[in-house]
């Protein structure tokens, strides 16, 4: 796989050459993210989060298996051994809110990383199976997501399962005994509290197990690269270890500083003041909603009010909230323009960004108050969002007039390097990384 | 690492700035990591509502002379006995060197009290509960307790006297708070 | 093919939205009567706010006491232990004889029977009701809520809490009669709907007797004191978070200074090739 000027792993000692002629691990490593993968040269910043998104998985996997050492999965003190970890436990509190707020960082880095493919056109051939195991990853990260909001047993943590539990009662027939089955009962109790503690203990395992996957289909095409055109010679490239180890280090500093003032310094900005209060499974809280990173999708779930066709609204919500992460699979096929990198698709960019905005307020719009201008422009920010992959980029991509391409990589850092010489404007500080908006 | 060597800087300084930098980030990087680790394994230890259960008080007037009661403390089981005239003179009577741990039964208790043996029921080898506190039950060759687990037999004042028992049964800090009340910790 | 059936897809959510916007009857929002009274909590500063905050121990001692004479009659603090108390300030003798002054409940070595002892620093604050029933039963079918974690799971923190306990005022003369208190219940500005079903605890200056050499008991400075001791109760670790905080982002900082300057040493080489 990769590049034939790809450097070879050549064992050091005696003792790993030993360990090479037995279990190549050290050789999978060093051609995996070592010196033995080439990777474009001109990967600008928002490559680093793919990194960065495997950091907070780490950091999830490592506070959440020790946490498990002190949680009680049980409904009636599973909320007091959620305080007993934050009041008695040593280091409790430390780890319980970087588990908190890790889950968060974890959402934002990976939103970073599906917005960068799908403005540099990572998606596209030859690399859709990347594109496709990270929605599976991503799929996986919101059910484990969800299941471990549940586990603190607050009154969002019942009133979320109550919620999203609900979801299945909108098929229909089957509906009602489904969430009964998924719930082990008639509400959230002991059993479903008890099940989900268990698969939110599984799936991150699952979880690293796919992205096993993800990198491995990654490195058989390559990365991509903020031009998107494809490598052609070794000058196109350098090798992973030490040039993007290092940029990857550093970023992994700025990361981890984000991490540390929100978890330290404002740890429950994010959460819920109602998932402070034990679950009561006979008052619900004034305002439901869930954590910020489903909002999107909770507004588009509450945006349909009407029974259109024979498909009642409950359903059209449910399936179209569904669908929205769905119709991600079939992005790479949905977009046939044969130019990748938004850079050169003046048309897709602007549908890109309208559909980032959109995104962004179909978030407000998940957590505000639910009034007849809420309902409305969550309306229509459905509509664009369905609109955006469904009709408008299967047209742009056909009718759309691209830019000229540069005609390599290094054309185009060479290019970036001249831009460098200017003295005024937002040059490029490093000729690896030219703007990637501009050029 | 790179066989790239930089054509615009003196060869040999440039080296070893470049290498001080990479060996001080990679340094900081094993530094923090190794930080981390402190509260990942300093959560296993005893928390604090373990730790604060300090203290137990127990009414020994109902024990009567040759009798025992188990309680416990800190989750750990403690044996509270009466010895009798008898026991304690058997216990006195044991030369030193015949002991594996060697303690006189005065040691084992509080002046005036010698009649109180307190101690942990937790045999000394691998933790089992000894036979000997309850009614009826077999209190060993040499009277004291007996844990039938690998056959540790303790004498009147619970030392270790025969079987794989390293040490004699732990006597946990105690005080005579009245006649009739011990408190333990 | 695909982007035929998407195409078709597509136009079949926008038309289900589409028809969603024209069955849904627009009603442009008025503001209810609860929003048109219901007030933002005042400012509240304590010692404990911000990135360096750190806990004023005799305000919380004070506060304890607040809570002791007057919130501990209804309210509960299930989650605090005696022996947190150190946080306070309050040495091991201390706890132990503040914890054996209050009665816990226990079973009688004898009979079985339950009954009360002495507390021990390893209990919990005993709460004032037995069970939800009993509380409800004693105040009017409302629940005084624990108080353990208030400051937490109420939006807006102890501010809010300090601005309920002094927020108390004569029902306004224009309130529509369906929003004016009924009977057992109390105007108050602060409060979401209203009408708290809390009487004003905190009534008179000197209503709890501070030691010598702390401020005048006035109601304000009471709640005030009190509000401060149950951001404590809800965030005991509050002084380490922010220590550590500090040390871990100082730590980061050289951190990310080393890995920039190594990032840039090593793709310097790289220039011009």
């Amino acid at each position: 796989m990769s590049f034939p000027w790809a450097e070879e792993y050549k064992p050091k000692s005696a003792m790993m050459q030993w360990m090479d002629d037995r279990l190549p691990l050290p050789r999978l490593v060093y051609g995996a993210i070592g010196a033995g993968y080439p990777v474009p040269r001109n990967l600008n910043y928002f490559w680093n989060f793919g990194v960065l998104a495997g950091l907070a998985l780490t950091i999830q996997i490592v506070t959440g298996i020790v946490l498990s050492m002190h949680y009680a999965a049980n409904a009636d003190i599973a909320f007091a051994s959620v305080e007993h970890i934050m009041r008695d436990v040593n280091s409790g509190w430390m780890l319980r809110y970087m588990h908190m707020n890790g889950a968060s960082f974890f959402f934002i880095v990976v939103y970073i990383h599906m917005f960068r493919g799908l403005y540099y056109g990572s998606y596209k051939a030859p690399r859709e199976m990347v594109w496709l195991l990270g929605v599976v990853i991503f799929l996986l990260m919101m059910a484990t997501g969800f299941m471990g909001y549940v586990l603190p047993w607050g009154q969002m943590s019942f009133w979320g399962a109550q919620v999203i539990t609900g979801f299945f009662s909108a098929i229909p027939l089957v509906g009602e005994p489904i969430r009964e089955l998924l719930l082990g009962g008639f509400a959230p109790d002991n059993a479903a509290l008890n099940r989900f503690f268990s698969l939110h203990y599984l799936l991150p395992f699952v979880i690293a197990g796919v992205i096993i996957l993800h990198i491995w289909a990654l490195h058989i095409p390559g990365s991509n690269n903020p031009t998107g055109v494809e490598v052609k010679t070794e000058s196109d490239t350098v090798p992973f270890h030490p040039y993007y180890t290092a940029k990857d280090g550093f970023g992994v500093g700025i990361f981890l500083i984000a991490f540390v003032v929100m978890t330290f310094f404002a740890p429950n900005f994010l959460g819920h003041p109602d998932n402070y209060i034990p679950a009561n499974p006979l008052s619900t809280p004034a305002h439901i909603v869930p954590e910020w990173y489903y909002l999107p999708f909770y507004a588009i779930l509450k945006s349909f009010t009407g029974n259109f066709l024979w498909i009642d609204a409950k359903l059209w919500g449910v399936i179209a909230m569904f669908a929205s992460i769905l119709i991600l699979f079939f992005l790479p096929w949905l977009d046939n323009s044969p130019v990748r990198s938004a850079k050169y698709r003046p048309t897709y960019r602007m549908f890109f960004w309208i559909l980032v905005a959109d995104v962004l307020v179909l978030g407000y719009l998940g957590q505000a108050h639910v009034t007849s201008w809420v309902v409305l422009m969550s309306q229509i920010c459905t509509m664009y969002y369905f609109a955006h992959f469904l009709i408008i980029v299967p047209i742009v991509s056909r009718i759309e007039k691209t830019l000229p391409m540069p005609n390599s990589i290094t054309e185009a850092v060479l290019s970036g390097e001249a831009d460098e010489a200017r003295p005024i404007g937002v040059a490029p500080t490093n000729p690896a990384h030219p703007d990637p908006v501009k050029a | 690492m790179t066989e790239a060597v930089s054509e615009d800087e003196g060869a040999v300084p440039d080296v070893r700035r470049r290498d001080f930098l990479n060996i001080a980030a990679v340094t900081f990087a094993g530094v923090g990591a190794g930080a981390v680790v402190i509260p990942l394994v300093n959560q296993m230890n005893p928390s604090a509502d373990v730790l604060a259960e300090a203290s137990i008080d127990v009414d020994i007037s109902a024990i009567e002379s040759g009798q025992s009661i188990k309680t416990s403390w800190r989750k750990q089981p403690v044996f509270i006995r009466n010895l009798t005239a008898k026991e304690i003179a058997e216990a006195n009577k044991v030369p030193m060197s015949e002991l594996r741990d060697p303690e006189t039964l005065a040691d084992r208790t509080k002046p005036g009290k010698e009649n109180w043996l307190v101690t942990l029921g937790v045999c000394t080898h691998l933790g089992c509960v000894p036979l000997g506190a309850a009614e009826g039950e077999d209190k060993g060759p040499y009277g004291g307790y007996f844990c039938p687990c690998h056959g540790s037999a303790y004498d009147t004042a619970a030392r270790i006297r025969k079987g794989p028992a390293p040490l004699n049964l732990v006597v946990p800090p105690y005080e005579f708070g009245t006649d009739t009340k011990v408190t333990i910790g | 093919m695909v982007r035929i059936l998407a195409f078709f897809v597509g136009l079949g959510f926008v038309a289900a939205l589409i028809f969603s916007i024209i069955v849904t009857p627009f009603a442009s929002t008025e503001e209810s009567v609860t929003e048109e009274f219901h007030k933002q909590p005042k400012t509240l500063a304590l010692a404990s706010d911000g990135p360096f905050g750190r806990y004023d121990k005799q305000q919380l001692q004070r506060g304890m006491q607040v809570y002791n004479e007057v919130c501990s009659a209804c309210h509960s603090l299930n989650l605090v232990n005696f022996y947190s108390l150190e946080g306070l300030g309050y040495n091991e003798a201390q706890i132990k004889a503040y914890a054996a002054s209050h009665e816990v409940p226990g079973l009688d070595p004898d009979t079985g029977e339950p009954t009360t002892r002495p507390g021990l620093p390893s209990d919990h604050f005993p709460a004032p009701y037995a069970n939800e029933i009993a509380a409800r039963s004693a105040n009017n079918n409302a629940l005084p809520p624990d108080l353990s974690l208030i400051t937490k799971a109420r939006e807006g923190g102890a501010p809010y809490v300090y601005s309920l306990l002094t927020g108390y005022t004569a029902v306004p003369a224009d309130l529509p009669a369906e929003n004016r208190p009924g009977t057992g219940l109390h105007y108050n500005p602060y409060f979401a709907n209203l009408n708290l079903a809390m009487a004003p605890p905190l009534t008179s200056e000197g209503q709890v007797t501070y030691a010598p050499g702390n401020p005048k008991p006035t109601v304000d400075q009471m709640a005030k004191d009190v509000s401060a001791f149950l951001v404590w109760t809800a965030e005991p670790k509050l002084e380490s978070r922010h220590a550590i905080g500090w040390a871990a982002l100082a730590f980061l900082l050289i951190f990310t200074v080393l890995t920039y300057l190594s990032y840039r040493q090593i793709w310097a080489e790289k220039k011009g090739k």
